[in-house]
């Protein structure tokens, strides 16, 4: 069974469309990640889906249902928010038990889930604390235990961990996906990440200007990107893009090639300058200014000894690379 | 000078200032409840000296109580002052709440008509509300004060609340959607304490003028038993003999209830300002 179906959704705020036509489907258990930069409507998206908002027009189908005009409570879902949103005036325990005392859901239920979700979120020794005692990283886990308690046929991730600090973020980031490995729940994660994109994604959505530009899993993203856009969201360092090629391209095309994918070999099709050297002990990271004068960066992996200032020679291998045409589309060459 | 010296100057001149316009704020408030202790011809021989043994008269404060419909007027105040201030946040919230959340047509205009009372003194009004209060069998009620203070209150507070209320972290309200709870528990569970210090501010403002209001009092409810405290103060003082003493006296206690709101408000104020909702 499917857990969402999106058919031609599209919302507008007055004349801006800030989502247009939005196809897709998301499988019972998979986890799909919406990935785009800053404003490009993903949280639009997901409120759209969880019935915050209306959609402008389409449908939105949740477990085989229509839920176009169901209240977000009645939806099935659970949403986690980027700046938590726990409720102040309640303790931990109660902010988790909220939603079944709505649901009237009868006592023993609720202080069985909640004392599950507790376990399983580590979060014992603060049950009767308020959420302004606690830390980030303990906050984030109580709004992700508030969701679970729901039992949820589907999770909303906005953001989560863009609140939290890098090695928080981490740790948070396996958390979730041995979390969706345990319930083996349908969740969907917004991020503006990639690197959290490509770490838990059993699918990618890359969002531009409220449309789809292309899904597929992370590898199908990487090794095969539909157009230029998702080759440079797409992996870290972002692909170099090099108008003035050493191949043939089509007539205002631009040649992409992953950092890694290219090596320093003598005679290499590309000359430069080396001008900044980033040595991250795992890799080394090369900026180098082109003969053509344009900026390029090349991962080596392992330590490597070039200088600032020294004139290396650039090869790669055509089958790695890839050539897009004027309007951005991948082309084969 | 070096930076922290200079620091401590500036917070030492703040203090200062701050100091001097308390003692002039104070002042006449002193000498006020300081000549209600003293007989008569002692507030106008010496009127800034402090009450001495010789001096010293409560005839003033004897005479307000004899007066034996006092206690009334300040039930009637208390009244009046109370229930305008509730009403002026409950309804002034709810408005605020509506324009600050809901995207629905006119809301921009909405929110316009409603300023335009911030701009247009009520009092303009007065002959049209009192021939309304007429019809409606309201003259000489306290409901006729509290619903025209109620009017003449709104305006400012529907424009501090909803600013405020905008800033209240849409998150929040949509967690509380999402788990199944109503847009009223949302607004009074969620919201309101979350804006608690604007909603303090506004009856601070709105307070005062209520209180000491002398117009619509006159006008709309000058019958004994709905005098406030205000236009029944106003005994005491004739067309040709003023009981100084009793002027006093009243007025001085007339500040003791205020004072005590004013405090309640300002704790509110200051707490407030402490939640650990977001971030
Ligand atoms: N309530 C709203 N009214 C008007 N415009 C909005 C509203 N919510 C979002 N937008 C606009 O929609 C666009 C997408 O916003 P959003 O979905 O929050 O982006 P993202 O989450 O991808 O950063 C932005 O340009 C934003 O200004
Ligand atoms: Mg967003």
């Amino acid at each position: 069974m499917t857990a969402l179906t999106l058919t031609d959704v599209c919302k507008s705020f007055g004349a801006v469309d800030v989502l247009k036509e939005i196809n897709l489907t998301v499988e019972d258990g998979e986890f799909v990640v919406f990935v785009g930069p800053s404003g490009c409507g993903k949280s639009t998206l997901l409120r759209v889906i969880a019935g915050l908002e209306d959609a402008t027009r389409g449908t939105v189908e949740i477990g085989g249902d229509v839920v176009n005009n169901t209240p977000p409570a009645k939806r099935g879902i659970a949403m986690v928010f980027q700046s938590y949103a726990l409720y102040p005036h309640l303790s931990v325990r109660d902010n988790m038990a909220l939603s079944l005392k709505q649901e009237k859901q009868p006592k023993s239920v609720i202080e069985e889930r909640v004392s599950k979700a507790v376990q399983m979120l580590d979060l014992g020794a603060y049950v009767d604390r308020r959420p302004s005692d606690l830390s980030g990283g303990q906050r984030q886990r109580v709004a992700i235990g508030r969701a679970i308690v729901r039992d949820p046929k589907l999770f909303l991730f906005d953001e989560p961990l863009s609140n939290l600090d890098a090695a928080l973020r981490m740790n948070t980031r396996i958390e979730i996906a041995e979390l969706h490995r345990t319930l083996s729940a349908s969740m969907i994660y917004v991020t503006h990440d990639q690197t959290e994109a490509m770490t838990l994604a059993d699918k990618i959505v890359v969002l531009r200007d409220g449309r789809v530009e292309q899904v597929g899993s992370p590898m199908e993203l990487y090794n095969n990107p539909a157009n230029k856009f998702v080759a440079g969201f797409l992996g870290s360092p972002a692909m170099n893009f090099l108008q003035k090629a050493p191949i043939d391209l089509p007539q205002g095309g631009t040649l992409g090639v992953r950092p890694e994918h290219l090596r320093l070999e003598k005679g290499g099709r590309i000359k430069g300058t080396v001008t900044h050297v980033e040595r991250l002990g795992g890799d080394t990271n090369l900026l180098i200014a082109t003969s053509q004068k344009e900026e390029m960066t090349v991962r080596l992996f392992g330590q490597d000894s070039t200088a600032v200032g020294a004139s290396v020679e650039l090869e790669f291998d055509n089958s790695s690379a890839f050539a897009f045409d004027t309007n951005e589309q991948r082309v084969a060459f | 000078m070096n930076a922290a010296r200079q620091n401590r100057f500036n917070t030492f001149a703040a203090h200062g200032a701050l100091i001097l316009y308390t003692l002039i704020a104070l002042f006449p408030v002193f000498i006020i409840v300081i000549n209600s202790f003293k007989d008569r011809r002692s507030i106008f021989r010496e009127p800034l000296a402090l009450p001495n043994a010789e001096s010293f008269s409560m005839i003033g404060y004897e005479t307000v109580l004899k007066q034996g419909d006092f206690f009334l007027y300040f039930q009637n105040s208390m009244i009046v002052t109370v229930g305008s201030l509730f009403f002026i946040l409950l309804f002034g919230a709810m408005a605020a709440f509506a324009l600050a959340e809901y995207r629905f047509k006119g809301n921009t205009l909405m929110g316009l008509y409603l300023a335009l009372g911030i701009m247009i003194p009520i009092r303009i009004g007065t002959v049209a509300i009192l021939e309304m209060m007429v019809q409606t069998g309201l003259v000489n009620t306290l409901w006729a004060l509290i619903l025209v203070y109620t009017a003449q209150g709104s305006p400012l507070a529907v424009f501090i609340l909803s600013e405020f209320m905008r800033q209240v972290s849409d998150d929040l309200k949509n967690a509380g959607r999402i788990d199944g709870l109503s847009e009223y528990r949302i607004f009074f569970r969620l919201v309101l304490p979350l804006v608690r210090p604007a909603m303090a501010t506004v009856a601070v403002f709105n307070m005062i003028p209520i209180w000491n209001d002398l117009w619509f009092p006159l006008i709309l409810a000058p019958a004994e038993e709905v005098k406030t405290l205000t236009l029944g103060s106003q005994v005491f003082i004739g067309q040709f003999v003023t009981d100084w003493n009793a002027v006093l006296s009243a007025l001085s206690l007339a500040i003791l209830p205020v004072l005590a709101l004013y405090v309640i408000f300002s704790r509110q104020l200051i707490r407030g300002i402490t939640s650990g909702a977001v971030k």
